[in-house]
């Protein structure tokens, strides 16, 4: 006979022979609940201090965080509170970016909490603060490209990632956005948190609306995240911009974007299935416009638009000006709701929009990007990220990603602001090498770095005002005269990472 | 050659801000105020800002011109040795209403000219605000040498007239013809009056469409923002320029050849034609549609 | 020189504000607050002195507050303080 029963023993022999155990029915009986009941029970749920002791922290361990809610953000503060209320020390904050609303955080440093930190950018307080030389250890910039390279490497190693998410199922699917009733939150795309939801060790996903299994379509999938934690708030969705499109009245903002759109419209590149990527200043929202309407005039079309997405964008892609949004970050409410609803708008991972070692990084197939600065200098050097009292007030973003990469990079930036000179001989701090700068747009002439003699002249025969680089930052330093020295100290605060992981500059502390 | 006047660019006379920053949107003239935007509590302090910047900000080739307050405030003959000292080029007379005070004006220049050494340098403007001006149009334009264009201003205009502006202008078109004909008559430039909804451009260019047809040099402007409307409406025809480029190529072969005579195509051309042909090859340099190499 | 408290200029942005009142002790003392304080504070105070000097204002207290105005600027709005303060204009009546 060939029984199961008659077949006990050869099973039983196999068994052995591979190493694994009999299967026994008596582990397995049946659960018969209602499965919307049986989610949650999943044992994925916690508190957040459930979460965090059984992620396996420890002193010393790198903590990660997203900036996607920007200035509304709660889940840093939420977290390092509680981490301290624990009585954890030396952690290293490892955050896609920090702004002014992450001021608590100087009581964490000087309280021994945190005393590392890597991100994009610091403003406010913080950023004083530690510009003036509140932490030991100085602080990493890198940029967005940067730090998801970073991160697939392992030069950046996650031990917990704290993602803050608008909207979770109890495995931890979990999105930028709500499709629920209880929706309270929305940022769009998690465009940042995707390296470290994929990389790091433990993944805690925090959401202040847990939805029913599942929450697809989702950007985080469950198979990366280990615990999820419900909150009140994740963020306040406020802080990130309604998306109104409001054009700026500002006229100097007009005249610079007006000179942008001739730059694009004139260099070469503006034509059928060209790419673009802009910033979210007033005259990067204002070129659009311009461009917008010379694309319909000239009946062309692009074929996606990158970064962070915006209203304008949006609009543009919604008229069949651009066929597809590829979305890192969103900027306002209108990009968020789009990301959600439209498939052509797509939500990619930093290290997909701008790695400089992914051969499918989206930066690679970029055409034109505009980006703004804090200061350019007469080599074309490009800082974003400290003003020119010396302190840092800005964020690396994905400016030198943007500008290595794209066809042609085009800076805007006014030669003065009040009596601040932003053509300068020098850049306080090096973000982006002027080997990367194609044009800059002032409100005193366009100039074209050398390298790029071809497009100068095609700038030059359509009419532009293309002037030298040298004679503007002449021209700045005549209007406001010789600025003192920056009183900087000797200790560096800052280190500049450049894409590559190699070191590109540090900053040095301020003295008042 | 005549300078262009097609954008005459208002600035408040109490915003250092603006003044600053006027020049980069490249107006043909820009006129700072002293008058209607700079409250009487304010008169002294923007006398000395519009001094200093005039005679401290580089703004290039433009026309600088001040509005002064009328010499009949406390505040008109301060403002004339303020700006004369700084090296103005032209003083914009407000609601002027008669040859008279243009008179009076031109002798308040001289004499502070004088005592700086610089006999003759300073221009005049006229605004004819009110009905008085209107009917004393030539009279005014022909008052004095320095004369270098008049304008209409239409609010004061307007109130004077018992109406007020529409999107049509027909309560404006006598006192616009008036002016243009009486420059053209004194051989000065005629520049017309603001337009302020910033919000309706359409309408703004319809204007200045209309301006240009009866033959005002340009426009006062309030924003950067309308400049481009105005230059655009003012620039050349392609075939404009085509004809006055062989007009030029004439002139160019006349001198050549030593003779007085200008031709094309056999016939010969007059005085005006080659003067319109020169103005039409400045507009489109201007415009950025002809450039310098373009004329060798 | 008999000086009353007086003051020019506002707090837009690219103006100063100057208020020059009487001093007990002699000399200038010159409070200033900038948005540019560390690079163009002594560029900004010497105008105040030039200017003050050539107006012959010698003890006052100028209390001066920047945003970021050019030195044109500032000339301008320490010569109206000053003009005010002294009742001495610098143009013909």
């Amino acid at each position: 006979m060939n029984t199961l029963k008659d077949r006990q023993q050869d099973i039983a022999a196999m068994a052995g022979k591979v190493g694994k155990p009999v299967y026994d029915p008596a582990n397995y009986a049946k659960d018969p609940t209602e499965r919307q009941l049986a989610q949650q029970k999943s044992p994925k749920l916690a508190s957040l201090e459930e979460a965090i002791t059984r992620s396996g922290l420890k002193n010393g361990m790198t903590i990660s965080f997203h900036h996607h809610f920007r200035g509304g953000d709660k889940v840093v503060n939420m977290v390092i509170d509680k981490l301290a209320e624990m009585g954890f020390k030396d952690l290293h904050l490892a955050a896609s970016s920090l702004s002014d609303v992450h001021a608590p955080l100087i009581d964490h440093i000087r309280n021994g909490v945190i005393t590392r930190i890597s991100t994009s950018g610091l403003r406010g307080k913080l950023a004083n603060e530690i510009s003036h030389g509140l932490m030991k250890e100085p602080v990493i910039f890198r940029s967005h490209g940067g730090r998801g390279s970073a991160i697939a490497t392992g030069d950046l190693h996650i031990d917990v990632a704290f993602l803050g998410a608008p909207s979770s199922d109890p495995l931890g699917n979990a999105c930028g956005y709500s499709r629920s009733e209880n929706a309270k939150s929305i940022c769009g795309s998690l465009g940042y948190a995707l390296p470290d939801a994929r990389y790091a060790d433990k993944v805690v996903i925090i959401t202040d609306d847990l939805v029913a299994y599942p929450n697809t379509p989702n950007a985080i999938s469950e198979r990366d995240v280990d615990f999820v934690v419900v909150a009140d708030s994740v963020g306040d969705s406020s802080k990130i911009s309604s998306g109104a499109i409001r054009d700026t009245k500002n006229p100097r903002d007009i005249l610079l974007a007006q000179q942008a759109a001739k730059v694009i419209i004139n260099s070469g590149y503006f034509k059928n299935g060209f790419s673009i990527q802009t910033g979210s200043g007033g005259a990067s929202l204002a070129a659009v416009k311009f461009l917008r309407e010379s694309m319909i005039e000239n009946n062309i079309v692009a074929d996606f638009a990158l970064g962070g997405i915006t209203a304008h964008m949006v609009k543009l892609h919604e008229e069949g000006l651009i066929k597809r949004l590829i979305d890192v970050q969103s900027f306002d409410k209108v990009a968020a709701e789009s990301l959600k609803n439209n498939p052509m708008h797509k939500e990619v991972s930093a290290n997909e929009y701008a790695s400089a070692d992914e051969p499918g990084s989206a930066v690679h197939y970029l055409d034109i990007v505009i980006l703004s600065a804090l200061e350019v200098d007469v080599n074309f050097n490009v800082n974003v990220l400290v003003g020119s009292d010396g302190i840092i007030r800005g964020a690396i973003g994905g400016h030198p990603d943007t500008a290595a990469d794209s066809a042609l990079s085009i800076i805007v930036c006014p030669m003065l602001r009040g009596r601040i000179p932003c053509v300068v001989e020098e850049v306080t701090t090096l973000i982006t090498p002027g080997s990367s700068v194609d044009v800059i747009v002032t409100e005193y002439g366009i100039a074209v770095n050398p390298r790029r003699p071809e497009l100068a002249e095609r700038l030059r025969a359509a009419g532009l005002d293309i002037v030298d680089i040298h004679d503007l930052q002449k021209r700045a330093k005549s209007v406001i005269g010789d600025a003192d020295p920056l009183p900087f100290g000797n200790k560096v605060v800052g280190v500049v990472m450049n894409r590559d992981g190699s070191v590109m500059d540090v900053i040095r502390n301020i003295e008042e | 050659m005549e300078r262009l006047r097609r954008t005459m660019m208002f600035v408040p006379g109490n915003n250092p801000a603006m003044m600053q920053d006027a020049y980069i949107y490249k107006p043909d003239s820009i006129m700072l105020d002293l008058e209607d935007s700079v409250s009487m509590a304010e008169k002294d302090a923007a006398r000395l800002l519009v001094h200093n910047a005039l005679k401290t900000i580089d703004y290039g080739n433009t026309e600088m011109v001040v509005r002064i307050n009328p010499l009949s405030t406390p505040y008109g003959k301060k403002d004339i040795e303020a700006v004369i000292k700084a090296g103005v080029h032209v003083i914009r007379m407000p609601k002027t209403e008669t040859a008279e005070e243009v008179v009076e004006v031109e002798r308040e220049i001289e004499r502070v000219e004088k005592e700086l050494g610089c006999l003759g340098r300073t221009q005049i403007m006229a605004a004819i605000e009110g009905a008085l001006g209107v009917v004393n149009a030539y009279a005014i334009a022909t008052a004095s040498k320095r004369m270098m264009g008049i304008a209409l201003g239409a609010e004061d205009y307007c109130a004077n007239m018992k109406t007020q502006r529409s999107k049509e202008g027909e309560e404006l078109r006598l006192a616009r013809e008036t002016i243009v004909v009486a420059a053209r008559a004194a051989g000065i430039a005629a520049l017309d009056t603001v337009y302020s909804n910033l919000n309706d451009m359409e309408t703004f260019r319809k204007e200045v469409e209309y301006i240009k047809t009866i033959g005002f040099d340009g426009k006062s402007i309030i924003n950067p923002r309308q400049i481009e409307i105005v230059n655009e409406v003012f620039a050349p025809t392609q075939k404009d320029i085509d004809k006055a480029l062989t007009i030029i190529a004439a002139i160019k072969e006349a001198e050549k050849k030593g003779s007085g005579v200008i031709s094309v195509n056999g016939k010969m051309v007059d005085r005006p034609v080659v003067i319109r042909a020169e103005r039409t090859i400045e507009l489109a340099k201007a415009s950025g549609i002809l450039k310098e190499e373009d004329l060798k | 020189m008999k000086l009353n408290s007086s003051y020019a200029g506002t707090l837009e942005s690219g103006d100063i504000l100057i208020e020059i009142s009487p001093s007990e002790a002699p000399g200038l003392t010159i409070n200033l607050q900038s948005t540019v304080a560390l690079q163009f504070g002594r560029q900004i105070k010497k105008v105040i002195e030039d200017t003050l000097s050539e107006m012959g204002v010698k003890d006052a207290v100028v209390d001066a507050t920047d945003k970021g105005a050019l030195d044109c600027t500032i000339r301008a709005r320490v010569t109206a303080a000053a003009v005010r303060a002294t009742g001495k204009d610098v143009w013909a009546d």
